[in-house]
């Protein structure tokens, strides 16, 4: 309500310290609170994200291991463990499989099947659609726990259900072709999100353009390659970046081969595990690591490179 | 209820961009008022200062006899209607009329009972239990009055308060909210880029561009005699005619035609000065014959605007336009004589009316 | 033309087929097997039985360790939705010195230290502070790892929620507390519930930080607890297996099922890691 005490406006001018009194943002937060607010999110990330990652850089450089001298005081020991890394076979085998396991299961599996499913149903509505979409997004959804084991159950030498239906009795395809049989598991287990981005991508394809091309007499695959192939660029660059990021980090294989038969699945996240927690070179491991997050930086740098650009 | 005072109001904002420049203005207790002007004049950044939502750089906003400048929105004792509605999706009509009274930590069913004493004032009795999107865009606009209403605030704002709704609505509420303004007696601010809803409602209007207010003044007084050629050209639903042309003794040189110099300018230029020379469409009266200080030439393009005609003239190459009453629109091509009115003519000199 | 018409659907559905085949076969197993009394690897027609599911309920662990399932995604649910809608809100709202920088940060962050490369140190971590078997340390760890991506959803969410709300509230004389109470949380609720859900989904499926920082095996969550079933003595239990697997899915379908149904499926970019 009006006051008749309050400061007649011809004094106004002696008032403006008063001006900066509140906030402008639309629910008055004001900078105190808001840092108030996000403070408790950035201390767990920093605790439990940016040291951690800060830290396996500062261990790749030490000697430290989880039994022994080593354990208790760790040596600095420069590049050693890079170097070792370097020249050690195992590493660069590991370094191969995890590129045929992305190149395998994610670029051509993942981004392959999942184009195709969402070609294949883009005009369809019903039953077979939600019915082939459930399933591809049941083996997504699953737990890895559980879904390791399926595959084990499925592919097992004697009882296993693909043998059965192949008439193979006895071929033992985790132990003759494991790396072939973690790039088609995973292939079915994560097909379901590049799936679902092409679904939306497509969706985004404005009918009219198609219509525009059909008129114009192209083929299916014409259609294809000048009308969908255009507008759907920036997320098949978006979906390759991601998924491959994802997969070069799995660790699901793990539950599967746990990197055997001697090494010939060991994909460097189960590398990693192996040699750090496995047998204790700590110090080693986190060089290894230091080299999975250098190359998540890449990836990840690109990734949100081309977002913006996008914008 | 209050009068509303600007003093030398400034907003920049971070960047250097000025979205208002030293405004001043007045708005007397229980005026209806309206802040007219396209998009990007300023308009809806002067009704977010005065509620609060921005903080001004300089200057001060005064709501009564007090200086709100420092003082937060909820602080000044106003009640402001968003352009979207603003009603709170997870509130039924009751609750969302009542909130206001909510803050002010009156009892429940003391609120309850006022909230449907204003909701039953706007028709809105049986939607009380209603979700805001279970109403059409009207009943939405009157559950924001209502919320308003509820307030009891010494002053309302209204942010484009009928730009959503349907075109055929939109002159209802016209109506509607010019006669709750009335009853109300609540002084008034509304935002709007439409100068016809301007003109119908408001008590007075500014006309704003650019950080600046061109003209303030009842609609008539800024319908009739626009200050300069940027009010001139904003306000009316057909643009008014402004011609470039030069002072010749006794009389002006228009369009290569011969007019009388308007009643308000007589005595006021000088031989020879270049003017602008601005008419209505609405204030020339048309004919086929050749008349004593028409504007003349062939019609180039006849619309119909229902009960009249726009008939544009080519005089010389440049454009002219006058409203036609029904009955008597001419054909394409035909010879077309408009005189202007000259009690209702202006002459502009750089920019300005003279 | 005709015929090409019936080739093409022809090929149409031998395509579908192959496909349902390829994400079908692998599924069976866990349909059938949980309600056959002596299941074997081969999928079979299963006689019906519960029996497996007294097996399970009378496993020292198997129960138990749903049960710590249940904790750890709860817990870190509660504390990711909690800290990432402050924090979202926030800086949806407020230019805070920085903002733009803290988010590019955080968006690289949350997709370059996944759990293959931060296990080593974050063992060390847990270790030192003694969060080894701890369910706590393990919550704070999971949800650190999930909070810049919640975050970064949480502030779509936020920035995609006209401001005119709040500014309504604000001129009628709410506090800032009171703004958040009445209108903001109400208002962001299904985005709430959408990244709830997703951080239930994300812990409930973790094996590899449970299976790193729980060695106690009645802490152990179901993930590693089904692992441990059949990589740990000799030949594995399949009708242990086959039925606990079940149970320890059944939620996540549901789940999955709430979300779509109530909220449709929202497509995040980062919804699964």
């Amino acid at each position: 309500m009006a006051q008749a005490t309050s400061s007649p406006p011809e004094t106004l001018d002696e008032d403006a310290p008063a001006r900066r009194s509140y906030s402008s943002d639309a629910a008055g937060l004001g900078r105190l609170r808001a840092g108030v607010f996000v403070a408790p999110a950035l201390l767990l990330i920093a605790a439990f994200l940016v040291f951690p990652a800060l830290w396996v850089l500062y261990l790749g450089l030490t000697n430290y291991r989880l039994t022994g001298i080593a354990a208790a005081e760790p040596q600095f020991v420069g590049l050693d463990n890079f170097i070792d890394a370097v020249s050690n076979p195992v590493f660069w085998n590991s370094t191969w499989l995890t590129v045929q396991f992305v190149l395998g299961s994610a670029v051509i599996g993942q981004v392959g099947l999942g184009f195709t499913i969402a070609w294949l149903l883009r005009d369809r509505r019903g039953p077979l659609k939600r019915l082939v979409e459930g399933l591809v997004i049941l083996a997504w959804i699953l737990p890895s726990a559980v879904v390791s084991f399926l595959w084990v159950a499925l592919l097992d030498r004697d009882g296993g259900t693909l043998n059965a239906l192949l008439g193979l009795p006895g071929f033992a395809w985790l132990l003759d072709h494991p790396m072939l049989s973690i790039i088609i598991f995973n292939t079915w287990r994560g097909t379901a999100f590049s799936m679902m981005l092409y679904g939306a991508a497509l969706g985004n394809v404005p009918p009219s353009h198609l219509e525009s091309a059909r008129l114009a007499g192209a083929s299916g695959w014409q259609q294809l390659r000048d009308v969908v192939f255009p507008h759907i660029r920036g997320h098949i660059l978006t979906n390759l970046l991601l998924i491959s990021l994802w997969t070069f980090n799995d660790f699901t294989p793990f539950m599967i081969t746990a990197g055997g038969p001697d090494g010939k699945s060991e994909i460097l996240a189960v590398h990693v595990y192996k040699v750090a927690l496995q047998s204790g070179e700590l110090g080693y491991g986190a060089a290894v690591s230091t080299v999975i997050l250098l190359i998540n930086l890449v990836v990840a740098v690109f990734y949100l490179r081309l977002l913006r650009s996008k914008k | 209820m209050a009068a509303i005072e600007l003093r030398g109001l400034t907003k920049v904002y971070p960047g250097g961009v000025k979205a208002l420049d030293a405004l001043d203005l007045d708005i007397p207790d229980g005026e209806f008022f309206a802040l007219l002007g396209p998009s990007g004049c300023g308009k809806t950044t002067l009704l977010r200062t005065i509620a609060g939502l921005e903080i001004a750089t300089g200057g001060a906003v005064v709501i009564g006899d007090r200086d709100v400048t420092g003082v937060q929105p909820g602080g000044r004792d106003v009640a402001m209607v968003f352009q979207d509605y603003a009603l709170f999706p997870h509130m039924d009509v009751t609750e969302n009329i009542a909130y206001p009274l909510r803050i002010k930590k009156v009892a429940k069913s003391a609120r309850r009972a006022k909230a449907v004493e204003v909701g039953t004032r706007l028709g809105l009795e049986h939607l009380m239990d209603r979700r805001p999107g279970q109403l059409s865009g009207g009943q939405q606009q009157r559950v924001a009055l209502a919320r308003v209403m509820a307030t009891q605030a010494q002053a309302f704002l209204f942010d484009e308060p009928l730009s959503n709704l349907d075109a055929r609505l939109r002159l209802e509420a016209r109506t509607f909210l010019k006669k709750l303004q009335r009853e109300l007696g609540v002084t008034t601010v509304f935002v709007t880029h439409d100068q016809a809803e301007a003109l119908a409602m408001a008590d007075r209007m500014a006309v704003m561009e650019s950080g600046h207010i061109r003209q303030i003044g009842t609609p008539a007084e800024v319908f009739q005699r626009p200050a300069n050629t940027f009010v001139a050209g904003f306000i009316g639903s057909t643009p008014m005619n402004l011609l470039d042309g030069a002072v010749r003794g006794d009389t002006l040189d228009v369009a290569g035609c011969k007019v009388g110099v308007p009643s308000s300018a007589e005595g006021r230029l000088s031989d020879g000065e270049k003017i602008v020379y601005g008419v209505r469409p609405e204030y020339m009266s048309y004919s086929a014959e050749p008349a004593e200080g028409a504007l003349g030439g062939k019609v180039a393009i006849v619309e119909n605007l229902g009960a009249s005609h726009l008939v544009t003239l080519d005089v010389n190459d440049v454009i002219v336009q006058a409203v036609v009453p029904e009955g008597s629109e001419p054909s394409l091509g035909d010879d077309g004589y408009a005189v202007p009115r000259r009690d209702r003519a202006l002459v502009y000199r750089d920019g300005e009316l003279v | 033309m005709t015929a090409r018409f019936v080739a093409g659907r022809i090929g149409f559905y031998t395509l579908i087929a192959v496909l349902l085949a390829f994400f079908t076969i692998p599924l069976l197993w866990l349909a059938t097997a949980p309600f056959t009394s002596d299941p074997t690897y081969e999928v079979g027609v299963p006689d019906f039985t519960w029996e497996n599911f007294q097996a399970v309920a009378e496993h020292p662990y198997a129960l138990p360790s749903l049960y710590n399932s249940l904790v750890l995604s709860v817990g870190t649910a509660l504390l990711v939705v909690a800290m990432a809608a402050l924090a979202a809100y926030a800086l949806s709202r407020v230019r805070l010195p920085g903002r733009d920088a803290l988010l590019y940060a955080l968006l690289l962050l949350s997709s370059i230290i996944t759990g293959t490369a931060a296990m080593v140190p974050l063992f060390q971590l847990a270790v030192e502070l003694n969060l080894i078997d701890s369910h706590l340390g393990l919550i704070l760890i999971l949800t650190g790892g999930l909070l810049p991506a919640a975050i970064f959803m949480m502030k779509d969410f936020m920035d995609s929620t006209p401001k005119s709300y709040e500014e309504s509230a604000r001129v009628f004389g709410a506090s800032p507390l009171q703004i958040v109470r009445h209108v903001v949380v109400p208002l962001v609720r299904p985005g709430l519930a959408t990244i709830g859900v997703w951080a239930v989904a994300n812990v409930w499926g973790n094996f590899l930080m449970p299976y790193l920082l729980l060695s106690d095996v009645e802490k152990q969550p179901a993930a590693v607890i089904t692992y441990t079933l059949y990589t740990e003595g000799g030949q594995a239990n399949l009708r242990m297996l086959s039925t606990f697997g079940l149970l320890y899915s059944v939620p996540v379908v549901l789940m999955y099922l709430f979300v779509s149904k109530k909220y449709g499926f929202r497509f995040h970019g980062g919804i699964k890691r």
